[in-house]
Parts: structure tokens; C-alpha cells; sequence
């Protein structure tokens, strides 16, 4: 057999694996994105780099479902992003098969974050370059969920989180706007968290709603809508911070 | 002995594309291996083309008509189901009740076999067929399901527990396993009930029973149930469908064990000798005496 047996991923003497490390940097490059979950929804904003004139923009979709209840999106690499939507496409309904039963978004974060780990640990391949964000209702108990993977395989559940370009500003406004919040409450508190980093408008927003009904794609005329309430909302909480004009 | 030519859990060394499909990561692996055709290799060369080497395999013998010897040995291996179980799904959850009589042909080995088989405290599994197929493979269904809980933080249902049963099963088709179980539980949906045989079949259903002793069964059970029966009455169903079959069927005897699956779990509620329920049933009664006879 030809040698794959040559690790790419090794450990470098102070206890770093660098591809890893590499890998992430990669993810820091791409688009921002950000979820934020609710009582009873849960969000997924991405930002839309302004499509080329000729390019046909529905086929660029950066948020996709891996189940009917289960939506992803995430930063970095996205030629890695298409494989492993694919595997993880396939081990929803292949657990469907053999229990009969949809999985639990934890289940397949577990799964997606497993591969991911494990091509840090084989010979002759390199670390998937994207971290996603994972989404949905698990089945019977409808608890909404998010989950963040990275390229080393860990993952955890947030309220809120952000990954990709300028996520570390996002990540401080939402540790400072969060509060719990149901419905449009909850997307436009995504919305807001992605005005920070990304141009205002629709254009360059993608935002999807996922409910305990499924996932609901927003067009450009609501994100345009809900942005224009958002800086409704910011001008009068200017106005109203400069305060009534002052009695000589 | 038929040699199994290939271990079920692991990569198969010969693969369909469609194999590859299903990546063996954390997740469950559908277990595609029973798609690919076994065919005992005629022959001696271990080296095929392309450096796979092939399973080991053992000389065929000589006979004129090899389907037909095939079939026959398979009969051989196969012991028939002489048995009593039943199953029924009613208002308060599952009623589970079997015999306990084991038999080889004509002769009564065991009076006292354990045919209802608890896999966890909230399944039960019935044994028909081969005692030794039954248990084992009930016993390997009850560490699939305490991995998926621990892996998943919750139980399995009874639909993927039966499944699981089902697939390993069907991979394991033609080679002689003789099983016919029902797998009772109570899980997140309710009460719960599948059939699950060596065949590979495995159907959902309200009521079942299986073995040599079926029929008298079904007669009685299908007679005497109701949606809405309290537990004792439920119980009392079961102990006397099972107390017929015994009767009359000869490969069923022995101990009537009744078993209750509730939210809580499984209970055993009873274990009566049959030959006792029949003179519960059936109380002796003194005959009048027609006629005495009388020294002349």
C-alpha cells in the first residue's frame, strides 16, 4: 500500500499541535457567523461577502439543513464544509434507519466533532478547516439547542455564540446583550450581534430562523426590514442617552 | 458446524461501494454487511487479484445435488420452536408470559428454563427457538442498549432496541439461528411490543405469541382480550392462555411465568406450575358412582 502512514498533524515540543492551531487560523479568516438561541427558536446569521455580478446567488447557500430539524452553518474552508455537511447528512438518516428515531442535535454535533478529531489523528491527512455552528429541536422533547464545533474536535452547547471573522467582537456584545428572548426578539438580537462586524443591509446578511416547526430561510426584504428597525431602535436609544435639552 | 465468514462489527474486507457510505465514527454503522453475498469459496486459492485475501473456507462435500444438501443441513441445525409465549399490549402497559418446558424431540430436558429474559429493568425479551441463540443474543441486545444510554444520556426505545435485534439477525440469515422472540418495554412513547425473528423479520403489533404452542394460545388470548383490562385481569389472561397451550400442546409445560412491563419497568407478577393451574381451573369433582360392583 502507498504510505498514508505518515502523520501531517504531530505533537510539536511545548505540547501544540500545529495544524490544529493552523486550522483555526483559517476558520478566523472566514465569514462571521453567529447563532443565537431562544425559548423557543433558535438563529443562524452568516454574512454574505457581496456575491460577484455573474455569480447566481442561490447557489451559494452558507446555511444548510442536515435534518428537517436540524440546521448548520459555519466559518472557514468551505470546500472541507461540503464534505463533512455531506457525511453528516448521511448519519442522520442512517441513524434513522437503525433506531428508528431522528437524532438529537447533540448526537450529531458528537458525530461531526468526532470526525473532525479524528483527522487530526490520522496519517496522512490534515485537519478539517471550518468550525461550525449547529441548531435544532431535538425530537419529542423540543428543547432548542446550539452547539459549536472546531477543528479539533471539541464542542459544547452555548446560549450564544459567534465563530469566523471578528468573532471575538461579536462574542463580547453578546456576552453583553444576551438575555433570554423568544421569537423575533431572538433574531434580531442575531442580526444585531452581526451589525457589529458586517455592512448594514440585507445584502450582505444571510438569516435563518429555525422553530420547533422547522427551518425558515429570511429573504433580503425582511433582514432589510428588521436592520432598519434595529437602527430605529439604536437612534432613539441615542437621543434618548443625550437627554431632554437642558433648562438654562 | 457452519463457519461464519465474517465478524459482524467490523469492517468487511469485501466492500460494495455502498459500504464506504456509512462511516464507522461514533455513530451507528448499518450493518450493510449482510447485502454482500457470501459465497462459500470452492477452492483453495487464499490470494484473490487485487491482495485482498479471502475467508478462510472448508472443502465441500461431494453430492450430486448441493442446493438440496444445503437446505437439508440447515433443517438439521435449525430446532423446532417448542415453546409457549405470548405478549399482549392493554391499557397498563405489557403483559408478558412464556412457559418453561425444554425439549429435544421427544424428550423433556428441562421443566424450569428461564424463557422470559430481562435485558434492562424497563425490557423483557421472550425466548423461542434455540436457547443458546436466545440468550446470547438477548444478553448482546442488553449492552447495545446500556451503550446507547450511556452514550446518549437516554434510554433506547423499544422501536431502536428491536431494531438493533432485527438487523443483527437478519445479518446473520441462512447460517442457522433459530430465534423467535418478542421484545416487550415501555419507553418514552408508551408501552412498546416487536416481534423479531432469525428470518430477519420484525413486525410492530398488539398482540403475539409465539412457538409450538401458538395456536392454543392465540385461541384463548384472542377470545379473552380487552383494551382496557385492570393488571390482574390482564395477568390472569396471560396465565391461562399459557395454561392451554401447555395442555395441549406437548413441547410446552412446566412453570407459567407472568411478567408486567409499567412505567416503572418490569415486575414479575407470577410463576405457576401448570399442573397445579389445571386442577385450579379444573377442581376434581367427586363422580357419582353408577354402579358398584357387587360380590355375588
Amino acid at each position: 500500500m502507498a504510505r498514508y502512514d505518515r502523520a501531517i498533524t504531530v505533537f510539536s515540543p511545548d505540547g501544540h499541535l500545529f495544524q490544529v492551531e493552523y486550522a483555526l487560523e483559517a476558520v478566523r479568516k472566514g465569514n462571521a457567523a453567529v447563532g443565537v438561541r431562544g425559548t423557543d427558536t433558535v438563529v443562524l446569521g452568516v454574512e454574505k461577502k457581496s456575491t460577484a455580478k455573474l455569480q447566481d446567488s442561490r447557489s451559494v447557500r452558507k446555511i444548510v439543513n442536515l435534518d428537517d430539524h436540524i440546521a448548520l452553518a459555519c466559518a472557514g474552508l468551505k470546500a472541507d464544509a461540503r464534505v463533512l455537511i455531506n457525511r453528516a447528512r448521511i448519519e442522520c438518516q442512517s441513524h434513522k434507519l437503525t433506531v428508528e428515531d431522528p437524532v438529537t442535535v447533540e448526537y450529531i454535533t458528537r458525530y461531526i466533532a468526532g470526525l473532525q478529531q479524528k483527522y487530526t489523528q490520522s496519517g496522512g491527512v490534515r485537519p478539517f478547516g471550518l468550525s461550525t455552528l449547529i441548531v435544532g429541536f431535538d425530537p419529542y422533547t423540543n428543547v432548542p439547542s446550539l452547539y459549536q464545533t472546531d477543528p479539533s474536535g471539541t464542542f459544547s452547547a452555548w446560549k450564544a455564540n459567534a465563530t469566523g471573522r471578528n468573532s471575538n467582537s461579536m462574542r463580547e456584545f453578546l456576552e453583553k446583550n444576551y438575555k433570554e428572548t423568544s421569537g423575533q426578539e431572538t433574531v434580531k438580537l442575531a442580526i444585531r450581534a452581526l451589525l457589529e462586524v458586517v455592512e448594514s443591509g440585507g445584502k450582505n446578511i444571510e438569516v435563518a430562523v429555525m422553530t420547533k416547526e422547522g427551518l425558515r430561510q429570511l429573504d433580503e426584504a425582511e433582514i432589510d426590514a428588521i436592520v432598519a428597525e434595529i437602527e430605529a431602535e439604536k437612534a432613539a436609544a441615542e437621543a434618548a442617552k443625550k437627554g431632554p435639552p437642558r433648562d438654562t | 458446524m457452519w463457519h461464519s465468514t465474517k465478524s459482524h462489527d467490523k469492517q468487511v474486507i469485501f466492500c460494495k461501494s455502498t459500504a464506504f457510505l456509512f462511516v464507522q465514527g461514533m455513530g451507528m454503522k448499518l450493518n450493510t454487511s449482510a447485502l454482500e453475498s457470501h459465497r462459500l469459496v470452492i477452492g483453495t486459492s487464499d490470494e484473490l487479484p487485487n491482495g485482498f485475501s479471502t475467508a478462510p473456507s472448508f472443502e465441500i462435500p461431494n453430492t450430486t445435488d448441493f442446493d438440496c444438501f444445503q437446505k437439508e443441513a440447515i433443517q438439521m441445525v435449525k430446532p423446532a420452536k417448542g415453546t409457549t409465549t405470548l405478549a399482549f399490549i392493554f391499557k397498563e402497559g405489557v403483559m408478558v408470559a412464556a412457559d418453561s418446558r425444554a425439549s429435544m424431540g421427544g424428550y423433556i430436558s428441562s421443566q424450569s428454563v428461564k424463557k422470559i429474559i430481562e435485558i434492562n429493568p424497563y425490557m423483557l425479551g421472550t425466548m423461542a427457538g434455540g436457547a443458546a441463540d436466545c440468550q446470547f443474543w438477548h444478553r448482546n441486545l442488553g449492552v447495545k442498549c446500556r451503550l446507547h444510554e450511556l452514550a446518549n444520556k437516554r434510554r433506547i426505545s423499544v422501536t431502536g432496541a428491536s431494531k438493533l435485534l432485527a438487523n443483527i439477525l437478519y445479518s446473520y440469515r441462512g447460517m442457522g439461528l433459530s430465534v423467535g422472540t418478542m421484545i416487550a418495554g415501555w419507553d418514552e412513547t408508551g408501552p412498546g411490543l416487536y416481534y423479531v425473528d432469525s428470518e430477519g423479520g420484525r413486525l410492530k403489533g398488539m398482540r403475539f405469541s409465539v412457538g409450538s404452542g401458538s395456536p392454543y394460545a392465540y385461541g384463548v388470548l384472542d377470545n379473552g382480550y380487552r383494551y382496557d383490562m385492570s393488571v390482574d385481569e390482564a395477568a390472569e389472561l396471560a396465565r391461562r392462555a399459557i395454561y392451554h397451550a401447555t395442555f395441549r400442546d406437548g413441547a410446552s409445560g412446566g412453570v407459567a411465568s407472568v411478567y408486567h412491563v409499567g412505567a416503572n419497568g418490569w415486575k414479575k407478577l407470577s410463576g405457576d406450575d401448570v399442573a397445579e393451574l389445571h386442577y385450579n381451573y379444573y377442581p376434581v369433582e367427586p363422580t357419582i358412582v353408577e354402579q358398584v360392583m357387587v360380590e355375588t
